[in-house]
């Protein structure tokens, strides 16, 4: 995987940072609209390093969830690269096969959207736990210790126990966007994507996800985010990228 | 190579004609371990005989279908014996029906229907099967007790629990579904996806899901394709298909459904 990276950029570079966005364009195509075209990126390059948290600014509509969201492999890209990952675990967003980027996903990128959505019948700490049952892969003390991280994370943002056992759907906005970002976060990765992780939450919460946040980029992960408050962004962003800068 | 290492089905250019009208046509796709993959489309767009040619149960005019089985290696399910097919039908893959009575035998009792793939592997001690049986029952979440009745008296979201524990007993490793939990209430529907899903996840199931319901393929399918007048329009993780469609068709079907 490595050799082919070298390869279509020409060698001269190895994949140091964990994300590699290069003249990245993204325009959907509504074909039930008469083919109208909406341009949201174009010309987008940006490299961000493990240990930083880079801040996503501009108006509403300047691309910055959309941006997120081809990151996640969740819209597909319609020009430029997209490189994830480092060493032999790079792949290029691209051009990737859905085996690579769900082996990108499971490995390498936590997105934690805007709102959680949740699966009926399942429990908020199933749900939170679920990234690491995955990779529990039946073992049954690993399942246990899914559960113990999930209950850890849920004290500390503050969800009351008598709602773990409780599926998700009918909690507050607060509470739920508590949930995603614990789920989000259980599973350390070295590249974090963070959509307005702290839009419904009270003072006090905020205080607590800043400090999740801060403490996953020093534990090295690479994370690309949106926070509108100020507060947030100054005490988690160590940069700040404006989407007019590449218009 | 590792069994991770490549596809347990691997469908290679299928193609079925009924009559005049192409059905299927030249559609190929591979199923990795424990994947879950969703074929959507509306009715008469081919997906049906797409699942009936790629589980043998409905020879295509053309294409190949490999399976990686347990203990031989890749087998081209096509070029097996009738009888090997059978087997491999009965005890390493699953297929659920739409219709449940299609899938059970009505006029035996609910662990009869249960046990009976057991006893087609050749196990014939009564008490090991009643016993498996039994632990299926409740692995689908229905009442033990209810071991002895016909499965004639139960309701539907039962009857396809049934069916579904009658598949798993052998332990297979690729479930074909057509259209699993079309026919039932919404709350049951509900019951049986949590099911599928918690099952499908701790057995390690590859599994092909036919179905017309997005939600049902955005809950269950790490993947999915999207077939129109038997070809495959468009194919990616579930999530990208549904958030972000490229082709005409598939921004249609996302935009005709209220929450996919």
């Amino acid at each position: 995987m490595s050799s082919t990276l070298s390869g279509t950029m020409g060698g001269a570079m190895s994949v140091t940072a964990a994300v590699q966005v290069r003249d990245l364009g993204k325009t959907f195509t509504l074909h039930n609209q008469g083919g109208a075209e909406l341009a949201v990126l174009h010309g987008v390059s940006l490299e961000v390093r493990r240990g930083e948290c880079v801040a996503l600014d501009g108006p509403s509509g300047a691309g910055k969830s959309t941006l997120l969201k081809c990151i996640y492999g969740n819209y597909r890209t319609t020009q430029g690269s997209l490189i994830v990952g480092e060493g032999e675990n790079a792949i290029d967003l691209a051009t990737a096969s859905a085996r690579q980027q769900m082996a990108m996903r499971r490995t390498t990128v936590g997105y934690v959207s805007q709102f959680l959505r949740a699966i009926p019948r399942v429990s908020a700490l199933d749900i939170v736990a679920e990234p690491l049952m995955e990779d529990a892969n039946g073992d049954p003390d690993k399942l246990v210790a899914a559960r113990r991280a999930a209950e850890t994370l849920l004290l500390r943002l503050r969800i009351p126990v008598r709602l773990w056992s409780v599926p998700p759907a009918t909690f507050s906005g607060g509470e739920q966007q508590r949930i995603n970002i614990a789920r989000g976060l259980i599973r350390p990765r070295p590249v974090l994507l963070l959509d307005e992780p702290t839009a419904s939450l009270d003072a006090d919460n905020r205080i607590t996800v800043t400090a999740m946040i801060n403490e996953a980029r020093e534990q090295g992960a690479a994370i690309i985010g949106i926070f509108h408050d100020q507060r947030v962004r100054d005490s988690v962003a160590t940069r700040v990228v404006n989407m007019a800068d590449f218009k | 190579m590792s069994e991770q290492d490549q596809p347990i089905l691997r469908v290679e250019a299928l193609s079925k004609r009924y009559g005049d009208r192409l059905a299927v046509d030249q559609v190929s796709f591979d199923l990795w371990p424990g994947e879950v993959l969703a074929v959507v489309g509306e009715s008469g767009s081919g997906k049906t005989t797409l699942l009936n040619c790629a589980s043998a149960r409905l020879l295509p005019d053309s294409g190949r279908v490999d399976f990686l089985t347990r203990h031989e290696g890749v087998v081209d399910v096509y070029r097996l014996s009738e009888a090997a097919r059978r087997l491999l039908a009965r005890t390493d893959w699953g297929y659920v029906h739409q219709n449940p009575a299609d899938g059970l035998r009505m006029d035996v009792s609910a662990g009869a229907n249960v046990g009976e793939r057991l006893m087609a592997l050749g196990e014939r001690h009564y008490g090991r099967i009643r016993q498996e049986a039994t632990q299926w029952l409740s692995r689908v979440e229905m009442q033990e007790d209810r071991i002895d009745e016909s499965p004639a008296t139960f309701s539907g979201g039962m009857r396809q629990r049934l069916q579904i524990a009658r598949n798993l007993v052998t332990r297979p490793r690729l479930v074909f579904m057509d259209e699993p939990t079309s026919g039932l209430d919404v709350s049951v529907q509900a019951k049986l996806l949590d099911l599928l899903r918690t099952l499908t996840h701790q057995l390690h199931l590859a599994s092909v899901i036919v179905t017309h319901d997005l939600a049902v393929a955005r809950l269950l399918a790490h993947r999915m394709m999207v077939m129109k007048d038997g070809r495959v329009v468009e194919q990616g993780l579930t999530d990208q298909v549904l958030d972000d469609p490229q082709h005409p068709y598939t921004q249609l079907l996302v935009s005709s459904v209220l929450q996919p």
